[in-house]
């Protein structure tokens, strides 16, 4: 009998096709009662205060940069246009009722700034972790499922990005690219791939040892078949951890890149030019920088505390 | 099992084992080498292919121009002197060969070679990393054992949501926080402050101005650090051999202590090696937050100058950096680790 590695068992089917029927009624008789391990999965994330902290505020980021548009231009002021006639008496005011979180130094709302960075910060995370992980589950699957030649190129190929440090890679890519909301989408989906390839093959390569994979090749399943159905859902969950906390990351690479100039260009906002600008006015308007700094702290921070929860849920066992 | 023990005892002689794993040793060094070279010829690759024309940048010439009108005859000797006429293959032999030879090229703004302006840079964000890797390994080890040892305790939660907010905080953001209030709050306060920017000063001894960059670069990987730490020794305090020295009548400080430190340490510092070597790559914001001259500041002022040899140089070298730390904590690993040099996973 072949030996199971146990990492195959711990991985948390997420589809409640047969096989993840099967792998339940085994482990049936560890856990006790009969429940389906996405239930249960969902029962551990709910218990994980953090985790729920952290989804809770993701969904209120989530709400506020979709409804931006609906409210944010009428009450606190419109994020872009500077009006050049009050401009002069309504720049770098501190805090107040009308301006929840001031103005900066052309006299435009920060509050209003900082929901629409929002925007930003949520299209970055998602767009290009999406990019990422779309490159990384092919690369992923094809080293993982044909080995041989596919694996040594491709696995070789993600050694060579792991040799690049990351943030500076982003930047070299950005500088060349040149800079814009586009071409990072482009840098982070680059760069994340080959975590994401690693993660995936392995998690393949100790899906594919389980029995049920055996039974459906010799039921006569093609390859295309045992894939989809039998490993992928199966080998994601310690995809869903690693994309979740992915998209902190994303948010924290853009926010670096507009500091730096070369991310989302002015006069749109984004967190990290926001805070570009702030450095000019420190000591004078400390609120500039207050404000954005804790939207991606929070933000990302949520991300983060999720990700924890859900891989403590689903049982990923992750290297640190 | 901790390491070295198996080893010996599995062997008996102490000669043969020493002889054995001697040549096994010789065998893994040059197996990772081997390794190395593909891995090399890769990111050379992509750097040469980035830097040239026509991938991402466009045109080659308008890189080092800008916006500035030139007459096509300096445009064809720009051609010529930069040797873009020439094939691609023979173009990517002349940069592999300058490279061995540690030529870098000429910076387009300076008229120094890039190599000279590194090695100037250099010796300042070394400076750095090692006052950053300091204060990661205090902070990092200290509170990752006050954290395994007194598990769901206070401080056990205290060091683990602390650990995920540092994660989650911008690094420059941090920067800037440290110098509105120790800078120029404590300035308005009439307290003792510290300099916001740069490296030395009249005012200040130099090793004070290395203070706020050092916490500021140091954050994200104290961390990790603790994180790593923390669930190292957890797992070494779950081991039989931790039980047995309990048994053995051993307090509980000295068991930790003499047992669980030794075998739960070796990732920490294979973590700290790696870690040394990403700083190199992470400088670019810290340095620029604080204006400190180093490789990282180097590259973002080289960025805004479009003065690509030095950022294609800067980031060769700090690419190179990284693998040969890489190689070198692998190899002191598998002098640690006996299972890694015959082979065998570790988990």
């Amino acid at each position: 009998m072949r030996k199971k590695q146990p990492t195959g068992e711990q991985v948390a089917p997420v589809s409640g096709d047969a096989t993840g029927a099967a792998a339940v009624a085994s482990t049936e008789v560890l856990t006790g009662p009969a429940r389906s391990l996405r239930a249960d999965a969902i029962r551990r994330l709910k218990k994980n205060k953090l985790a729920v902290a952290g989804l809770v505020w993701i969904i209120i980021v989530i709400l506020v940069a979709i409804t931006a548009d609906l409210w944010a231009p009428y009450w606190l002021g419109d994020p872009v246009a500077i009006d050049s006639t009050t401009a002069a008496e309504r720049m770098l005011l501190s805090p107040s009722v009308d301006h929840p979180f001031g103005t900066d130094k052309l006299g435009r709302d920060v509050a209003s700034r900082v929901v629409y960075g929002a925007r930003v910060s949520l299209l970055v995370g998602v767009v290009a972790v999406a990019i990422a992980v779309a490159i990384g589950l092919l690369m992923g699957a094809l080293a993982a499922y044909y080995g041989g030649i596919w694996d040594a190129i491709i696995m070789r190929t993600a050694d060579v990005f792991f040799a690049f440090p990351y943030i500076l890679f982003a930047i070299v890519l950005i500088a060349l690219l040149g800079p814009g909301l586009q071409n990072v989408f482009i840098a982070i989906g680059v760069l994340g791939w080959p975590s994401i390839a690693r993660v995936f093959r392995s998690s393949i390569l100790s899906v594919k040892e389980n029995e049920y994979v055996d039974a459906a090749r010799a039921m006569g399943s093609s390859t295309r078949r045992i894939l989809l159905r039998h490993i992928m859902p199966n080998a994601v969950a310690p995809i869903i951890v690693y994309a979740t906390m992915s998209i902190g990351g994303a948010i924290l690479t853009e926010a670096a890149l507009s500091f730096l100039g070369m991310g989302v260009q002015p006069p749109d906002p984004s967190w990290g030019n926001m805070l570009d600008d702030a450095r000019s006015f420190m000591l004078t308007a400390p609120w500039l920088m207050i404000y954005p700094g804790i939207a991606i702290l929070t933000t990302v921070l949520a991300f983060v505390l999720l990700g924890d929860g859900l891989r403590d849920a689903l049982d990923v066992k992750m290297k640190e | 099992m901790p390491w070295g023990t198996l080893h010996r005892v599995s062997h008996g002689n102490i000669l043969l084992d020493c002889d054995y794993s001697g040549r096994l040793m010789i065998k893994y060094i040059a197996r990772r080498i081997l390794q190395m070279i593909p891995v090399f010829i890769g990111v050379t690759i992509i750097l040469f292919v980035l830097r040239s024309p026509g991938v991402v940048g466009g045109d080659p010439i308008r890189m080092i121009t800008g916006e500035r009108a030139i007459s096509e005859t300096l445009y064809n000797q720009l051609v010529e002197r930069y040797g873009l006429d020439e094939p691609f293959y023979v173009q990517y032999a002349t940069y592999l060969n300058d490279l061995v030879h540690g030529d870098l090229g000429q910076s387009y703004n300076k008229s120094r070679p890039v190599a000279e302006i590194l090695w100037d840079k250099f010796p300042n964000t070394l400076r750095l990393a090692l006052a950053a890797i300091l204060i990661e390994m205090v902070f990092g080890i200290i509170a990752g054992i006050i954290s395994a040892v007194k598990r769901y305790s206070f401080w056990d939660v205290l060091v683990t949501f602390s650990t995920s907010v540092l994660v989650s905080l911008p690094v420059f953001w941090l920067g800037m926080l440290l110098q509105i209030l120790f800078g120029l709050k404590f300035k308005e306060w009439g307290l003792p402050y510290l300099p916001i920017s740069g490296m030395s000063s009249e005012r200040f001894p130099d090793i004070v101005h290395l203070i706020m960059p050092a916490i500021t670069l140091a954050s994200v990987s104290t961390a990790y650090a603790a994180r790593i730490m923390r669930s190292q020794l957890l797992e070494v305090m779950g081991q039989d051999y931790m039980r047995t020295a309990a048994a053995k009548g051993l307090s509980h400080g000295m068991v930790i202590w003499n047992h669980g430190m030794k075998n739960a340490m070796i990732p920490v510092v294979t973590y700290f090696g790696l870690d040394f070597a990403a700083m190199m790559g992470g400088t670019v914001l810290t340095e620029t937050v604080f204006n400190w001259p180093g490789i990282g500041y180097e590259i973002f002022l080289a960025i805004g100058q479009r003065d690509w040899p030095i950022v294609m140089g800067a980031t060769i070298i700090i690419v190179f950096i990284v693998m040969a730390m890489n190689l070198i904590v692998d190899i002191s690993y598998a002098f640690l680790d006996p299972r890694i040099r015959y082979g065998r996973q570790v988990a």
